[in-house]
């Protein structure tokens, strides 16, 4: 009886373990997803306005592109660093 | 029975750092193994990373040195530069003239060497992941984090320079002009803790983000070679060929990218920190 009681601990404990796991995975996949989402919404916005600033007043594109090129980089920078903690839900067992 | 192939094992070996470097034709080099500083668990010994920023080095100072060589023949001459001396000058006046000088502010040629420095240093150790049989050295958290700490202490310690202490601490202690009393102190109250945050958070953001740029862009590519292990197609392969070719181009282009923001932040950054008024 004892016996039996330990072998079915042993796969509970390994259930736990799994789920805890998985869970990790969907954590991780759910943040990947939305990390992105706002990345497109804030890069979008700024392409947009960049573009249509440079249609108003095109002798200031090369300004307008570099203030452009900065502000998206910063935005990628946030949106990676959301990726690298995902990946590690990812490593750590 | 063919077994499906450990992907995410393959994607691991190539991006991380190991004792071994593999060259073509099968030589494979084995480094010496890790040597702890006595006490620690830390690491100093010659890795795959390592090597590669050695050779990036060298291949910064010898290219560039070529090509300053160039550019200073011509002129003696009297003629203007040509072929890889004028691309070279071009990048290297570019850097001085739109990213160092003109987000520093005066007083700027003092940082220009290093702002030069770390641009062509990031961008050769990113290109160099880009080569059959290469590796990213900037891929690496503990170099990435090692450019940034460089960063850090240069914007900290000039500021320090040229502001003087008093300065110095009211960039920490900081108060919105115009602001006197009780709404100074409470400002400088929740101000304190969030400049003395964002000191830290900027460096480490650079860091972040380069190491981040670096290694997603090696994560898809071999993510995408190996679906071709994994489905075993012709079709498929032709098309994941195509693709990741696409995606290589797109990774020549963060290269440049990554090196250049880099560079334009430390900049900026040193700039805030010299003018405060």
């Amino acid at each position: 009886m004892h016996t039996l009681l330990m072998l079915l601990q042993e796969p509970a404990a390994d259930a736990v373990k799994t789920a805890l796991n998985s869970n990790a995975l969907l954590g991780a996949g759910i943040g990947m997803g939305l990390a992105l989402i706002g990345a497109g919404l804030g890069i979008g916005r700024i392409g947009g306005q960049a573009v249509e600033a440079i249609a108003r007043q095109p002798e200031a594109s090369a300004d307008i592109r570099g203030a452009m090129i900065l502000t998206a980089a910063l935005i990628e920078g946030a949106t990676l660093a959301a990726l690298v903690f995902a990946l590690l839900f990812k490593l750590i067992k | 029975m063919i077994q499906a192939p450990d992907i995410g094992k393959m994607i691991l070996d190539h991006t991380s750092d190991s004792h071994l470097i593999e060259l073509p034709f099968g030589v494979e080099i084995h480094l010496p193994g890790p040597w702890y500083i006595p006490g620690t668990h830390i690491d100093v010994s010659l890795t795959k990373h390592v090597v590669y920023m050695m050779f990036a080095a060298v291949l910064v100072f010898l290219t560039i040195w070529y090509a300053g060589r160039q550019v200073e023949k011509r002129h003696r001459e009297g003629k203007g530069p040509r072929g890889f001396g004028a691309a070279v000058e071009a990048m290297v006046l570019f850097v001085r003239d739109d990213v160092a000088i003109a987000n520093i502010g005066h007083g700027g040629e003092k940082f220009v060497p290093l702002i030069e420095t770390l641009f062509f240093f990031i961008l050769y150790c990113n290109l160099l992941g880009l080569l059959p049989w290469g590796a990213t050295p900037t891929g690496n958290l503990a170099v990435t984090g090692g450019l940034a700490l460089i960063a850090f202490l240069v914007i900290e310690i000039a500021g320090f320079r040229a502001l003087g202490p008093k300065g110095y601490l009211k960039t920490i202690v900081m108060v919105p002009a115009g602001m006197t009393g009780v709404g100074a102190v409470a400002m400088a109250v929740i101000m304190t803790p969030v400049e003395l945050i964002g000191k830290i958070v900027k460096p480490f953001a650079l860091c972040l983000r380069l190491f981040a740029n670096m290694t997603a862009g090696h994560f898809v590519i071999l993510s995408l070679l190996g679906l071709i292990f994994l489905f075993a197609n012709w079709f498929i392969a032709a098309g994941t060929v195509a693709f990741v070719l696409f995606m290589m181009c797109l990774e020549l282009l963060v290269a440049f990218l990554q090196a250049y923001i880099f560079a334009l932040l430390t900049s900026v950054f040193i700039g805030l920190m010299q003018h405060e008024h």
